[in-house]
């Protein structure tokens, strides 16, 4: 429901742009950012400049664009003429741009015709990559400044608060519940039952909890939502809380993530400012705000119970639950912990209904999931399809294959938690009930292609390693049994394996899978066991049998 | 007792948000690492043992206790990174340096660190200096980044010689 403040920014942002008759997207998210972005931005300023078409020309820095292997990306939009999307863009060619596209199609309307030099640099309209994407989550993330709330707000940030805010709790937590909504943090959980058990546990005080640990090595969906579309997340965060009742929320995201804390920390002011923070919410009785909390460089304290042990103060240990967190969490008060991307589909979810959300992906697993393509992957990024969808179409269409030419030997999907799926299997599809059946799980996005030069042994023993790193040394399980699989899979790397080799690692895999406290030592074994079993024919052998009896 | 408890009752008061992890990243923005003086100091501050400050301290791998090189080169070698040749970016700088992952060159200027997945894994191999992040980096392409992160010289000590002057 629009209110008088997103009237007034719509009213702003159109009289910002009326001038206008172009206008200049530039991804700033990180990828595009490292591959001197900063540069591509200076440039297009300065030849907007030097071309006196200041009025003329918006400058817009935007959230990722999405394929990141291509960046810098930088979008040009016209009335009347299809949009373009170039990439990777150089500082000079940026320069190019604004000379030979922008200046001249302005000056010459219909009968400009793009010079062939500029188009073997742009990407095709109809890519794949983009065309067979459905954006639920990332609807804003390329249009927007995530830095100018008036921006965001023109485009339907908060309105699904302002509307929630007309209604009782309860019914925000019935939408929730009926929308099947279930937790992108790895887990799945349903998270309209969890606002429900918080809602439903008596206590004076409760929090929300945006978990941006992501620690999984090689995903950046949450980074990259963080960036993109900060309001996305707090506008979760605030319905999580008037929901709930939660007067509170922390936002814990990784240190390393340097971009995504300083959009996180400038989003809430920004929202504090406009009244959407603070202790009347747009004007209502209910009071809420949020900070950020910088994580510290501990891959477990992305496990909830150890998170708020972190924000507590404490080692980040997991303990064991229940209780859960919704009953006894942060300060032994009701909490909501939520994964970034999760939260950022409730105010989708409460603005356009559960009967919508449920009108995409399966029975099971509603609404759609965002992956973040890397690895052998010919266009890598970041990429929104329905769940259900299958895995071979995300990697074959959208991602192109592999950018080696070679055939795709498996996909590392879910990190640490995950496993490997072969080749064979890539027409699973992308659900949770699907994945579960693989024995790997949708996780945080993550997904790695890896192509027949991969070598998956020591990929194994590279998630071991990490595990050896991670562990936190409360389980015996987890704390030993690491560390024994990685020697085991070192070993096997280097003499082979015996049977007896195999049984052990079988045998280890099973205890730890019983015996560890958090998800980190049930999962640390998947890649490796999942090598093992799917591919034997490439499991080095040693020759001569030991013949011990196992 | 419960966990929760010790904490929330013993540093916190009643104010949720007075953790120790904040301070401790305050004194690391501040000095680079934490100095075990300011871990003292904050042990009386908050009137909580030093053995637990060092025991939280150590636990997070991103507090140092040691003063770093004056600039930061960490090489990730996430899943991505460490497929595309991120390993041999890292030898290539442990050349140049003539150090290895977790030292500082013997001038202080530069540390080298290893991380875990910089969240760029679109881009590998990934190097970030100090906070910024660069892609695709080649060996090759060492001389031209470090030529924009000139050793830092003649940045005053921390204290000892000058404070009595
Ligand atoms: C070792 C370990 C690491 C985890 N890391 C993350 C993480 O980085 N981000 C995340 O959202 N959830 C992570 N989780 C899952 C959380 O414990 C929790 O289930 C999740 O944050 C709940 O949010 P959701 O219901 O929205 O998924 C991790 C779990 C384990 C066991
Ligand atoms: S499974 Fe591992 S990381 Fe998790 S609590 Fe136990 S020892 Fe710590
Ligand atoms: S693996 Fe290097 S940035 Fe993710």
């Amino acid at each position: 429901m629009p209110t008088p403040l997103h009237s007034e920014a719509r009213e702003e942002e159109r009289e910002r742009q009326a001038g206008f008759a172009c206008r200049v997207f530039c991804c700033a998210g990180t990828a595009c950012l490292s591959a001197e972005g900063e540069a591509v931005w200076e440039s297009l300023i300065d030849a907007r400049a030097t071309h006196g078409l200041k009025d003329k020309v918006d400058l817009v820095r935007t959230g990722c664009m999405g394929l990141c292997s291509k960046g810098p990306l930088v979008r040009v939009e016209m009335a009347d003429v299809a949009p373009c999307l170039y990439g990777p863009v150089s500082a000079m060619f940026a320069r190019l741009i604004m000379t030979e596209h922008v200046a001249p199609a302005l000056a010459r309307g219909d009968e400009f015709i793009r010079p062939e030099f500029l188009a073997s640099q742009a990407l095709p309209s109809d890519l794949a990559f983009f065309a067979q994407q459905k954006r639920v989550v990332l609807s804003r993330i390329d249009r927007a400044d995530p830095e100018r709330i008036t921006d965001a707000l023109a485009h339907g940030a908060y309105v699904a608060l302002a509307g929630a805010l007309e209604k009782q709790p309860q019914a925000l937590i019935d939408e929730l519940q009926a929308s099947g909504l279930r937790g992108r943090g790895g887990g799945g959980y349903p998270t309209g039952q969890k606002w429900a058990n918080a809602a439903g546990t008596e206590a004076d005080r409760r929090f929300v909890i945006c978990n941006g640990d992501e620690g999984d090595p090689g995903a950046y969906v949450d980074r990259s939502i963080l960036e993109g579309d900060p309001h996305a997340v707090l506008e979760g965060m605030l319905l999580s809380g008037y929901a709930v009742g939660a007067s509170h929320g922390y936002v814990y995201v990784r240190a390393e993530y340097e971009l995504a804390v300083r959009r996180v920390r400038c989003a809430i002011e920004q929202a504090r400012e406009q009244g959407l923070l603070g202790d009347a919410v747009m004007g209502s009785d209910f009071a809420f705000d949020c900070k950020v909390f910088t994580a510290a460089g501990a891959f477990v304290c992305g496990e909830e119970t150890a998170l708020i042990a972190s924000i507590e103060g404490q080692r980040g240990t997991p303990r064991p639950r229940p209780p859960y967190p919704s009953e006894c969490g942060l300060w032994g008060c009701p909490t909501v912990i939520s994964n970034v991307e999760t939260l950022a589909n409730v105010p989708r979810i409460i603005e356009q209904s559960a009967a919508w959300f449920r009108s995409i992906g399966t029975a099971d697993s509603p609404g759609t999931k965002v992956f973040s393509m890397a690895g052998r992957a010919r266009l890598a990024g970041l990429v929104e399809v329905p769940m259900g969808t299958k895995l071979s179409t995300v990697v074959d269409s959208l991602g192109g294959g592999t950018k080696t030419g070679r055939p795709v030997r498996a996909v590392q999907i879910g990190g640490l938690s995950g496993g490997l799926v072969p080749a064979e299997q890539l027409d699973t599809t992308l659900s949770y009930e699907a994945m579960s059946e693989l024995g790997s799980i949708v996780g945080s996005g993550g997904m790695i292609v890896l192509d027949d030069n991969d070598d998956l042994l020591d990929l194994a023993r590279f998630f071991l390693q990490y595990a050896v790193e991670e562990s936190c040394g409360r389980c015996a399980a987890c704390r030993i049994g690491t560390h024994q699989l990685l020697n085991l899979a070192t070993k096997i790397r280097e003499e082979g394996a015996t049977d007896d080799d195999l049984v052990l690692a079988e045998r280890l895999s099973e205890t730890m899978q019983a015996t560890s406290l958090c998800g980190l030592g049930k999962a640390a074994p998947r890649t490796l066991m999942s090598f093992l079993r799917n591919w034997s024919d490439l499991v080095p052998r040693k020759e001569t049998s030991t013949g011990g009896d196992a | 007792m419960k966990v929760i408890d010790t904490v929330a009752g013993r540093h916190s008061g009643s104010r949720a948000d007075s953790g120790l992890l904040e301070a401790l990243h305050g004194l690391q923005a501040e000095h680079g690492y934490v100095p075990r003086q300011e871990a003292m100091a904050l042990s009386r501050r908050l009137s909580v043992p030093l053995a637990r400050i060092f025991e939280v301290l150590t636990f997070y791998s991103y507090f140092r206790l040691e003063e770093p090189g004056r600039i930061t080169l960490s090489v990730c070698d996430g899943t991505s990174c460490h497929l595309q040749e991120g390993p041999v970016l890292l030898n290539a700088l442990q050349e140049l340096l003539g150090i290895k992952p977790g030292e500082a060159t013997a001038d202080g200027a530069y540390q080298l660190n290893v991380v875990r997945c910089l969240g760029c894994c679109s881009c590998s191999p990934v190097l970030m200096v100090d906070d910024k992040v660069y892609s695709h980096v080649e060996p090759t392409d060492l001389p031209r980044i470090m030529k924009k992160h000139p050793p830092i010289v003649n940045k005053e000590s921390n204290d000892d010689a000058h404070s009595t002057a």
